[in-house]
């Protein structure tokens, strides 16, 4: 068991004592996070703040320099790989890659295929489904550059959905989509958290975070303050995040 | 010779049944490169590979006094050079902080021209080594050097790469697409990434005799960029270079051995770069005809 972490009844992902280093400087630094069992988690701060670093580091995807960190189911097991659902950022791939809408999200189900193995019905059925959940499936078809932004994001996430992971790990969902995607988003969101899975996603906008998170993680390099949303994120504690009066946001 | 009587001539045969198989090859495996945006990685390869070559080839004289021009010999050589280039390119990057196509033109700057000038030497050298003119046919490529026992080298080495790819297809196509996400899943990046700088190797390599080590690299990336523009499927796109890789490799072969002294590479370079341009006009939807009918792009 860790001690460091904390009960797996409450707590779902921990970081202790994590460094990052990116180069010669520190994206991370000494950051020990504690992130609540259910409900949704906003990780907030400036640009170069390391919040997709921490993600990343949640995840394995990048060298710790010092320290540790863990998600867990439950009963305390160690959740890895296809068990958490991970979102990045939409950016990060070449949407003129020869493939469909389909195709993407049936890449949820490849961690548990062997050499050798190709998809079959079961990885089609379990598609398809995700594909319904998010609203795609008039789209399945489609090759993937020729979706907008938000229908793109759409395909991250079923294709995060597919294998029903407890826990979601998300890089800016909502980077470049309108208001009105956002909020259809948002709302897909809401779903699997109600649902009984825990949602971590970093996020840009301040002015939402009230209405979206249950508990905020506040980050810039170290780790600010983290808690509910309603004791955490005001008007000090932004101030030491981002250097400036943001006041008027927590009003 | 007529026509028919090159059709029927063996020499003919073994020349062009060998470029269809290195052209098919060659284009299967150049996809993962061309979706990866690696064409001068591969272009490395091919050129550091002249080193490998000149080398196996003067050490096999030294120690046994003879001359070989077999690809069992020459082949090895050339994928150690083309490793061990691409290697020093990652030493030197992550030592210097040099941008990766720095890194990679200072790499073949070093293993082509070491490989240029030991080659020169060798020809130059006295008492003369027998055989040794043979080794400019690495430069072009002279597919009608070629004999059985070459056919054999490029089926089993062919083979064996095609049989990686399938292997490893999910995974390979998974990583290319989106590698955060693979890693984020469990794949272990570093196996992947050496399973698919190994395809791009061997797809440079099995083709040096025919295409040479200056334009090698476009019988890999030109049949892919070709096949991209014709379909939306990673499946469909790999068949469909094979078929554009072998065809292209085998007319050119053909017609290389037909003309006897014409270099090979650049025939097929030629035929394999019409069609890529033909592709990227006509195609459906992504080609400029089809494009400029819909009105994605203005003439001016």
């Amino acid at each position: 068991m860790n001690d460091w972490m904390g009960d797996p009844g409450d707590v779902v992902i921990g970081s202790n004592h994590l460094t990052v280093v990116y180069g010669a400087e520190p994206a991370l630094w000494n950051v020990s996070v504690s992130i609540p069992r259910r409900g949704i988690t906003g990780v907030i701060g400036p640009n170069g703040a390391g919040k997709s670093t921490l993600i990343k580091a949640i995840l394995g995807i990048v060298p710790k320099a010092a320290g540790e960190c863990r998600v867990q189911d439950d009963s305390g097991t160690q959740l890895m790989g296809d068990a958490i659902g991970y979102v990045p950022q939409r950016s990060t791939v070449d949407w003129d890659f020869p493939t469909s809408v389909f195709d993407v999200v049936m890449m949820g189900t490849y961690g548990r295929l062997r050499w050798f193995q190709r998809p079959g019905k079961l990885q089609r059925q379990q598609t398809a489904d995700a594909l319904d959940f998010v609203g795609l499936s008039d789209l399945a078809g489609r090759q993937i550059g020729e979706l907008s932004g938000g229908q793109q994001q759409r395909v991250f996430l079923a294709r995060a959905f597919v294998q029903h992971p407890s826990v979601y790990l998300m890089d800016e969902p909502f980077a470049g989509v309108d208001a009105k995607t956002e909020r259809n988003l948002f709302q897909i969101l809401r779903r699997i958290a109600d649902d009984g899975a825990t949602i971590v996603m970093v996020h840009h906008d301040l002015m939402r975070v009230h209405d979206y998170f249950d508990n905020v993680v506040l980050l810039n390099r170290r780790l600010i303050d983290q808690g509910p949303t309603k004791t955490i994120f005001n008007s000090d504690n932004l101030e030491s995040c981002y250097g400036v009066d943001a006041g008027f946001l927590t009003a | 010779m007529s026509f028919l009587e090159l059709i029927g001539d063996h020499t003919v045969q073994v020349v062009v049944l060998g470029s269809m198989m290195v052209g098919a090859v060659s284009g299967a495996l150049g996809c993962f490169a061309y979706l990866r945006g690696q064409s001068l990685v591969g272009d490395v390869v091919s050129h550091s590979a002249l080193l490998g070559i000149v080398l196996a080839f003067w050490l096999f004289y030294l120690v046994t006094g003879q001359s070989s021009r077999s690809l069992l010999l020459l082949m090895p050589g050339a994928l150690i050079a083309g490793l061990a280039s691409l290697m020093l390119t990652r030493k030197l990057g992550t030592a210097s902080r040099l941008k990766e196509d720095a890194s990679l033109g200072v790499m073949l700057a070093i293993f082509f021209g070491t490989g240029m000038m030991l080659l020169r030497y060798l020809q130059r050298s006295r008492p003369p080594i027998p055989g040794r003119a043979g080794l400019d046919q690495y430069l072009f490529g002279m597919a009608a050097a070629m004999n059985t026992a070459d056919i054999w080298m490029i089926g089993v080495v062919g083979t064996a790469s095609i049989m990686l790819m399938m292997l490893a297809w999910s995974r390979l196509k998974i990583i290319t697409f989106d590698p955060q996400f693979a890693m984020g899943m469990g794949l272990r990046a570093n196996l992947h990434e050496v399973i698919l700088l190994t395809l791009v190797v061997l797809g440079i390599i099995i083709g040096l005799q025919i295409a040479g080590v200056v334009l090698m690299v476009s019988l890999l990336v030109a049949p892919a960029a070709a096949a991209r523009q014709w379909t939306h499927s990673l499946g469909k796109m790999v068949w469909l270079a094979t078929a554009i890789g072998g065809v292209s490799a085998a007319m050119g072969g053909f017609i290389s051995a037909a003309g006897k002294s014409l270099p090979t590479g650049p025939v097929i370079v030629l035929i394999v770069t019409a069609i890529f341009l033909g592709s990227l006009i006509v195609a459906p939807r992504r080609g400029l005809l089809s494009r400029w009918r819909q009105g994605d792009i203005h003439v001016t």
